[in-house]
């Protein structure tokens, strides 16, 4: 009987070896010339199934036991294959639109915590761990993570997720960044991005940018369940719309609202819902508030007639506390992600909650 | 007609063409102007985010050939700086580090104080380290690092020194990686470390004592693999060159003078024996959402200098809680210890200086066992502020046969130190630290030095490993 095994991408280890075994308990050399064995699961291999059953009739010309063993070892072939994709998200909010896409078809593991300031997440070995056994590592970019993440990315020597590897999927790609330096940049600015604002996922419409990247990361990985990942991002496309829409509609009253933040965190988000940022706690991005600035902050603002001051939940609260006293505003302490409080479980719930804690706060 | 007439009639029609010639260009300019304005509004419309519920552009290849649509493709202008951070060729990462102290002891001679190459070496003014980082990727298969250092001596005299210069294996299969040049061994924690990076203005007295000034680094390979255990651990195995001031408790020929009361040659390598051997294991656990724990043990063996040969052993511990609602780090609490232990097998020596045929000095063979520790805790209590407090501890298991005969040995004699600092980041760039230290030494007495260490950053900020 000569024989072909076919094999599909990664799996040639596994192929490999069950020619091997089978090799060795029939006894006898299995040809790469002739096709017979296949998983079946691409159109290809279903016509050379379909081609070697009209050939030689192997239904009717294998013994049980090679029938058996056979079974078996597609069985194996097929478990290893339609193993989880393994996902690492630097945030839990590319790792919640990761689950959306990916389902039951992938695992995701998500690095830092909402609550927690991404710029500053500890690079605990752990982590090696994790991105070691990665398939897909899912990164915002724009140097949000250049703080912790090479040095994981070079103790966890994964080939899979290198830069440029298939399985390093920059997120901010194809968004469109804002507050990009025109001019030069120094550090005399403070730590401005040179490469433009990373908090790029706090407009949902981005979210759709962010899910179309990881789902055709996901199909590009594991093609068989490409159709798979592609209904799930339209799914999810049709849910994050009809709640775009709504939001829109919620927020529609507030356009043009003036608003204070603590770092410029919300920008996609004022920017999609037409609030205007009138000034941030910080007198520069990553240098702590000094009174001078508080003090030519507060009249300015008060001046403007900003109405909101927004902050993360990992800010200190006291100084947001006195600047929004002493301009007269709210303050709300709004989560920028997923797991920043207990009831933001998922992307829609960060925008549900934070735009129902605006409209909230502003009621006449 | 005339000549003359004919020749105006002539002169009239060029000028009608020329005329006509200008209308025409003047016409086609303003058709270009008007349709590059009309570009230029189609791309600006283009480039703003599409109003109401928007409908994604969906990335054809995400990690490969897109790139952002507005990181501006701008020519490159001779006035421009060059990219070397975040710009898209990245292929040299330069980084610069000025390191400072200044203050004041009690000691007569502070360098017999201080153990580190880069501690505080007078009264005054002290440059501890000018550091020079180059980083980048080699090729596919290799990342490269060098860091060199320059300092100025209590002379004056500036010097270089090659502190690490080595390339790094990124994707080897079966979890494996290696690295090869010269570079800091991987012995206990803090021995990796920059003196930058350090939370203390000066080593620990136990890190100079067994791994030298300059910490314990020389020119070697190494191989790391990381176990396929649930919880992080990796096993590295370093093979390097034993001898120079670098491996300090080996073949290491300390100047001339005597090492533990006999002279120290650093000799050759005959054969695989002579090269310095460190295993090391390291481990990490989660203990909570916000604790971790690491955990390492590590040896160190090689030949010395005297004729013997030399184990080092060492287990260091470093935990740290950080607040789940860190506000750039901040608040955290770690606290670091390592513990160390040398076992110096000292080789025999005689000496006949006048060559009468009689040994005024003969030293037979003797294990000479030292301990040392160190426990640091650190507490940022504020964004950029952090208090710190360490506590240093070194002594001989017993004295050695050659200090009953030449007096107690400053290099084994016991002594501890105890040094609380107050640390301010203005940012993540530059820093102002100031140092207490009262050292206790059996052989000296009390001494109370008082140090401001500070530091400025330029370029690449190279991330640090936990």
């Amino acid at each position: 009987m000569k024989t072909k095994l076919i094999r599909h991408g990664s799996d040639i280890r596994h192929w490999k070896f069950i020619r091997h075994s089978l090799e060795r308990v029939l006894k006898m050399p299995f040809g790469w010339n002739r096709p017979l064995a296949c998983c079946g699961r691409l159109p290809a291999c279903r016509n050379v199934r379909r081609q070697v059953a009209a050939e030689n009739g192997l239904a009717a010309r294998s013994t049980p036991f090679q029938n058996t063993l056979l079974a078996f070892a597609l069985a194996f072939a097929a478990t290893t294959a339609h193993a989880k994709l393994n996902v690492v998200a630097t945030l839990p909010d590319f790792g919640a639109i990761a689950e959306e896409i990916g389902g039951d078809k992938v695992k995701v593991t998500s690095i830092a915590r909402g609550t927690e300031d991404a710029h500053f997440v500890d690079a605990r070995p752990s982590f090696i761990r994790v991105l070691n056994q990665a398939d897909v590592l899912l990164e915002g970019g724009l140097d949000l993570e250049i703080g912790w993440l090479p040095p994981l990315l070079n103790a966890a020597r994964n080939a899979k997720i290198l830069h440029d590897a298939p399985g390093h999927v920059i997120l901010s790609r194809g968004i469109t960044v804002l507050e990009v330096p025109s001019g030069p940049v120094d550090r005399s600015m403070g730590d401005v991005h040179p490469s433009g604002n990373p908090h790029c996922w706090l407009d949902p419409a981005n979210g759709k940018v962010i899910a179309a990247s990881a789902a055709a990361a996901f199909a590009r990985l594991d093609p068989p369940n490409a159709a798979f990942y592609e209904a799930n991002l339209k799914t999810f496309n049709q849910r994050l719309d009809a709640k775009l829409a709504e939001w829109t509609k919620r927020m529609e009253p507030l356009r043009g609202l003036k608003v204070v933040t603590y770092h410029k965190s919300f920008s996609y988000f004022l920017e999609r819902f037409g609030l205007e940022l009138a000034g941030t706690i910080e007198p520069k991005p990553g240098i702590e508030p000094s009174p001078t600035h508080i003090n030519a902050l507060i009249p300015r603002a008060k001046e403007e007639g900003v109405k909101l001051v927004l902050v993360e939940p990992c800010r200190p609260r006291k100084t947001p506390e006195y600047v929004a006293g002493s301009i007269g505003a709210k303050l709300l302490i709004l989560p920028t992600s997923v797991g920043g409080n207990a009831k933001v479980k998922d992307y829609i719930d960060l925008f549900d909650y934070d735009i129902g804690q605006i409209v909230e706060a502003l009621k006449p | 007609m005339p000549l003359q007439a004919q020749e105006t009639n002539q002169l009239e029609q060029l000028k009608k063409q020329l005329q006509e010639m200008q209308q025409n260009f003047e016409r086609t300019q303003r058709e270009q102007q008007r349709q590059i304005e009309a570009l230029k509004k189609q791309i600006e419309e283009f480039q703003k985010p599409p109003p109401g519920p928007a409908t994604a552009p969906p990335p054809s290849a995400p990690s490969g050939t897109a790139a952002a649509s507005s990181a501006a493709a701008k020519p490159w202008s001779p006035s421009d700086p060059i990219p070397l951070l975040g710009g898209q060729r990245s292929y040299l990462n330069l980084s610069f580090d000025g390191l400072f102290t200044a203050g004041t002891s009690t000691a007569k001679e502070i360098e017999g104080l201080t153990t580190g190459g880069h501690d505080p070496k007078q009264r005054g003014f002290t440059v501890q380290n000018l550091e020079t980082t180059l980083e980048g990727k080699v090729d596919p298969y290799f990342r490269g690092l060098a860091a060199l250092i320059m300092q100025i001596d209590r002379e004056g005299e500036s010097f270089l020194e090659v502190e690490e210069a080595y390339l790094e294996s990124m994707a080897l299969p079966a979890n494996l990686q290696v690295r090869a040049g010269q570079f800091f061994t991987e012995f206990g924690r803090q021995n990796q470390f920059h003196p930058h990076s350090w939370d203390f203005v000066d080593q620990p007295l136990v890190m100079g004592r067994f791994l030298g000034g300059d910490g314990l680094r020389s020119a070697g390979a190494r191989v790391s693999w990381l176990t396929p255990t649930p919880f992080y651990s990796e096993l590295y195995l370093t093979i390097q060159n034993s001898h120079g001031e670098t491996a300090h408790s080996f073949r290491n020929e300390n100047e001339g003078e005597p090492f533990l009361g006999r002279p120290s040659e650093p000799g050759s390598v005959r054969n695989l024996d002579d090269m310095l051997f460190v295993p090391r294991y390291v481990a990490s656990f989660n203990l909570t959402d916000s604790q971790t724990l690491v955990a390492g043990a590590s040896g160190a063996f090689g030949p010395n200098g005297t004729g013997g040969n030399t184990e080092l052993f060492g287990v260091d511990l470093f935990w740290k809680w950080k607040s789940p609602r860190h506000h750039a780090g901040f608040p955290f609490v770690a606290w670091q210890t390592e513990a160390m232990l040398r076992r110096f097998k000292a080789g025999a020596f005689a000496e006949d200086a006048d060559g009468d045929g009689v040994n005024e000095l003969d030293l037979s063979g003797e294990r000479l066992t030292d301990y040392g520790l160190y426990s640091q805790m650190l507490y940022g209590f504020r964004k950029g502020w952090i208090a710190g407090l360490r506590g240093d501890y070194v002594f001989p298991d017993r004295k050695g046969e050659y200090e009953s005969i030449a007096g107690p040995d400053p290099d084994r004699a016991s002594r501890w130190r105890l040094s609380p600092n107050l640390t301010w980041y203005p940012s993540e760039f530059s820093k102002l630290r100031l140092q207490y230290n009262y050292d206790r030494r059996n052989t000296m007495g009390d001494d109370h030095s008082v140090w401001l260490q500070f530091e400025f950053l330029l370029g690449a900020h190279a991330a640090h490993k936990f």
